[in-house]
């Protein structure tokens, strides 16, 4: 990448270096910083040395008008050109055991309607999948993409997203596994000058879902905002865990992710970074994450973390809270004759509501809307 | 034809320092058709009341009766309260995100009446109502409360008490925040429910600005946890001048 800006190395633990090679990334033990939430023995061996296999998943590609999906080989120039590196095991190990990407690209200039869809499928096969996507929003094109996950599989994978100038993308990760599902996910975007890049992660399914989602800027003024809504249910373990590395300056980012939680063991991390390097003058920073705890027996676990090395910034700020009904919002409710659990699906929903709003995927809406509703009837609606 | 019988009524709140009580033997009836005005310092335990007959989980009720047409009100839950024909305006109304104000209506007037209203007949009615408090049309779109004024929390309160028409209200200082306009507008809308023939209607208030608008046909006045005396609304112009300070005295003893 050339580039005008000087971006200062820093020492941070925000900021591990990458490496392609596997012997800088010793097996976890569970004590590092980055592995403490995640219960490693449900990784299935991904994070030590369990091998991979082809056919975990199968690929459905539903490319919108204009856009160019192609399946290119380990070796093709794209991989890499976000400038992903992998700072832990498992990317590492996934990015070595591709034996190829998915390409998706949306042509310079083009508007296109519609999303463009990968829908992975897994199929239950004995070896984990290790996949790798790249899409690349080329100049001043606007797109939607969005990328699904359902099956049963153990699956890790590496994607890369590319935001050249002046574009706009929406990436969406919508994680529907089953149950038994095991998924680590490393997504990395660079976003280029003037550009914007709105990420979305939806984890509902899943034993153990952990999504990485890294942003970085290649150049002054791109935007990036990331939405997450997730619902733990018994006995999961979802983890997202964010990094926005404000590399240029007058750049913006804004995080909001919201996430219910319900049943004995639910689990629930959010690790929300955000590093406002020396360079990155005059920039706006929001993160914020809000856990609505529905039953007794659950965990969230939700840091915020914000590092800054230079004053000169227009806004940081960020919230997290970890919170059950409020008493007082089902007392109005069921003041109105609203019976309770009525009272608490409206509280649920509006919780999610405005989120769904801000995702604004409108071939996604309804299924966000009749998800959250059959994720309430598991348990919210059934005590009562 | 509906009464609410309050009788004897205790009621305590858990503190750090254990429980607390707040209501010491309260005991009030209001009939069909009647208004009724408590008026009391602040700390007396007006809200405490309010919410006490709402159902309000924070209070404990010790002892005392509540019927509405000679059921047991208290052995009901909070949304049994509201569909048997009580309201309660709040003095705080609450704020819940994500919900939108028309979605919010309409789920309670079908928990109220037990079916959807008429989806015609409906929207004209919520919109002809938001109009008559002044509110704009665009108040169904907003989520409940949520960054609304002062005094449109108050008007939204009346907008719920016109529409989903109970028998007994409970207005817990609905005049306080609101401007002489607002407080007019809101009147006319308490003042609609009430010729709405066999309306009864408790009106909490500190002030007796709104009882030039709305007339009372009984005042209480309220202090420390109980009525201390009651009256015509002649009562109402007596505390206008000489205030509480001798009912408050007189409970100190
Ligand atoms: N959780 C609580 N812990 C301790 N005291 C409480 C609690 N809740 C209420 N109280 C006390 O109960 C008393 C009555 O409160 P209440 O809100 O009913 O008064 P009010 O007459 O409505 O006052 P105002 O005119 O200010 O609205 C007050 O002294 C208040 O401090
Ligand atoms: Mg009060």
């Amino acid at each position: 990448m050339s580039s005008a800006l000087e971006v200062d190395k820093v020492i941070s633990h925000l900021h591990p270096e990458g490496s392609f090679d596997l012997a800088d990334h010793p097996v976890p033990t569970g004590r590092e910083e980055v592995w403490r939430f995640t219960p490693l023995k449900r990784l299935h061996g991904l994070h030590q040395e369990a091998p991979f296999g082809a056919g975990a998943c199968t690929v459905e590609v539903s490319a919108a008008e204009g856009v160019v999906v192609e399946q290119v080989a380990a070796d093709a120039a794209e991989r890499g050109l976000s400038g992903l590196v992998p700072t832990d095991r498992v990317s590492a190990r996934a990015w070595a055991a591709a034996d190829g990407a998915t390409v998706v690209r949306i042509p310079q200039d083009a508007v296109v309607e519609g999303a463009t869809t990968i829908s992975h499928t897994g199929t239950g096969a004995e070896l984990a999948g290790a996949g790798h996507t790249v899409i690349i929003a080329e100049k001043f094109s606007r797109s939607t993409v969005v990328l699904s996950f359902s099956g049963s599989a153990v699956l890790a994978d590496n994607i890369e997203i590319i935001v050249e100038d002046g574009a706009e993308l929406t990436v969406v990760s919508l994680q529907d596994w089953a149950d038994d599902a095991v998924h680590h996910s490393t997504q990395h975007a660079s976003v280029g000058r003037d550009a914007s890049l709105k990420h979305v992660a939806v984890s509902f399914g899943g034993d153990l879902v952990r999504h990485d989602a890294t942003a970085s800027y290649a150049g002054p003024g791109g935007s990036v905002e990331m939405l997450g809504m997730y619902f733990a249910d018994e006995g999961q373990h979802i983890e997202h865990r964010l990094f926005v590395d404000h590399t240029a300056p007058h750049t913006k980012s804004n995080v909001i992710y919201k996430g219910a939680l319900q049943g004995q063991g639910a689990h629930a991390v959010w690790i929300g970074n955000v590093l406002i390097r020396k360079v990155a003058e005059g920039i706006e920073t929001y993160e914020e994450n809000r856990n609505l705890v529905l039953t007794d027996g659950c965990q969230a676990d939700s840091v915020p973390n914000l590092e800054i090395e230079t004053g000169e910034i227009e806004g940081a700020g960020h919230a997290s809270a970890i919170g059950r009904f409020d008493d007082n919002q089902l007392f109005y409710l069921r003041s109105r004759g609203i019976e309770e659990n009525e009272a608490r699906r409206l509280v649920v929903h509006g919780f999610f509501n405005d989120l769904i709003r801000k995702i604004d995927v409108p071939a996604l809406e309804e299924q966000l809307l009749a998800t959250v509703e059959s994720e309430l009837e598991k348990n919210v609606l059934k005590a009562f | 034809m509906s009464t609410l019988e309050i009788n004897d009524l205790h009621v305590s709140v858990a503190t750090e320092d254990g429980d607390k009580e707040i209501l010491k033997g309260v005991t009030l009836t209001i009939k069909d058709g009647e208004t009724h005005a408590i008026m009391g310092p602040n700390g007396s335990g007006k809200s405490t009341l309010a919410y006490s007959i709402a159902g309000h989980p924070k209070y404990t009720v010790t002892g005392g009766t509540v019927t509405l047409d000679g059921d047991d009100v208290l052995a009901m839950s909070v949304d049994e309260r509201a569909r048997a024909g009580l309201f309660l305006a709040m003095q705080y109304p609450v704020e819940v995100p994500g919900v939108s104000v028309s979605n919010f209506l309409r789920t309670a007037k079908t928990a109220i009446d037990g079916e959807a209203p008429k989806l015609r007949t409906w929207v004209k009615d919520v919109n002809a109502t938001l109009q008559k408090l002044d509110l704009d049309a665009s108040f169904g779109t907003r989520s409940v409360n949520e960054g609304f004024s002062g005094g449109e929390k108050k008007r939204h309160e009346i907008a719920q008490l016109e529409l989903l028409d109970p028998k007994v209200a409970i207005l817990d200082e609905t005049d306080s925040g609101l401007d002489i306009d607002a407080l007019k507008v809101v009147s006319d809308g308490v003042n609609r429910f009430i010729e709405d023939k066999d309306k009864g209607v408790l009106l909490i208030t500190h002030y007796t600005r709104i009882l030039r608008y709305i007339t009372p046909d009984f005042v209480h006045v309220f202090v420390n946890g109980k009525v201390a005396e009651s009256g015509g609304p002649d009562l109402a112009d007596e505390l206008e001048a000489n205030g509480y300070d001798k009912y408050v005295s007189a409970a100190a003893v």
